[in-house]
């Protein structure tokens, strides 16, 4: 698994490739934390899913943690372009309900941007 | 019943072994070849989803056991993901959706299990390990088990 991060304006854009599981949740974790700790400006983050091969409730707590962090300061994480494999895992779990997921990129960065 | 084919392994409760494991299941899964390809993943999933919980929950060390089989019969799939470590004292509980001991974690495992498998049945009592089979059948509509039209 890999994760690539840049910061556009006030969000973290977060995009994630490979598999994210038991094994590969703490890295990714790690990543956002990385970014969050010295960038208090940071309101939302992006992250982008499509190239997520595979993705188990592992993954889904560190998302669901990275929400409540980010809420907690009226922020949110917006979800983009998830496989149908992880569309089905944010559905089964009831996430969906809580975060917002998003097609394509460019829906969500629409929500971003706020147009 | 006859047994059409079966697989069984046994290997260390380690988050590297997640991935291994619901590969392998994966790859034996799709000798059935009228499963989709969404079965399959969701095949993954489940897998994923039970040996995760092993290898957090079952063991305080890494050098616990997962005794991990599968078998096929005809369009049907069954898995069982065994352990040999503390055990469940309230399965009721654990299945319960957001129920966990690690805030780290959704506690969404055997809620996602319980979506994907036709069955699933959990063996479990304080120090005798927990036992979780589920079975899959194959919904690939008009063929057999080697993906014949029927």
């Amino acid at each position: 698994m890999k994760v690539k991060t840049r910061i556009v304006g006030n969000v973290l854009v977060v995009n994630v490739l490979g598999e994210l599981d038991l094994n590969t949740a703490p890295n990714f974790r790690s990543a956002i934390e990385k970014e969050l700790g010295p960038n208090p400006d940071i309101t939302d983050i992006l992250l982008i899913m499509k190239d997520i091969t595979f993705m188990d409730s592992s993954g889904l707590g560190v998302i669901l943690g990275s929400h409540k962090r980010l809420n907690a300061y009226g922020g949110e994480i917006i979800i983009a372009a998830p496989s149908p494999q992880v569309r089905k895992v944010f559905e089964l779990s009831g996430l969906i309900r809580v975060i917002s997921v998003y097609g394509t990129e460019d829906e969500a960065w629409a929500k971003v941007v706020g147009v | 019943m006859d047994i059409k084919n079966y697989v069984t392994l046994e290997f260390p409760a380690v988050p590297e072994n997640v991935e291994f494991a619901r590969v392998t299941i994966a790859c034996f899964a799709s000798q059935i070849h009228s499963f989709t390809l969404e079965e399959i993943d969701d095949i993954k999933l489940v897998v994923s989803e039970a040996i995760s919980n092993t290898v957090l929950h079952s063991y305080d060390d890494d050098k616990g056991i997962i005794r991990l089989s599968a078998t096929r019969n005809d369009n049907i799939l069954t898995v069982t993901v065994q352990d040999f470590g503390k055990g469940i004292a309230d399965i009721n509980q654990a299945k319960t959706p957001a129920f966990t001991t690690d805030p780290q974690r959704m506690g969404m495992g055997f809620t996602i299990m319980e979506a994907l498998a036709d069955e699933l049945h959990i063996f479990s009592a304080p120090g005798e390990g927990v036992k979780v089979t589920m079975k899959k059948l194959a919904h690939g509509a008009g063929k057999d088990s080697d993906g014949r039209e029927v």
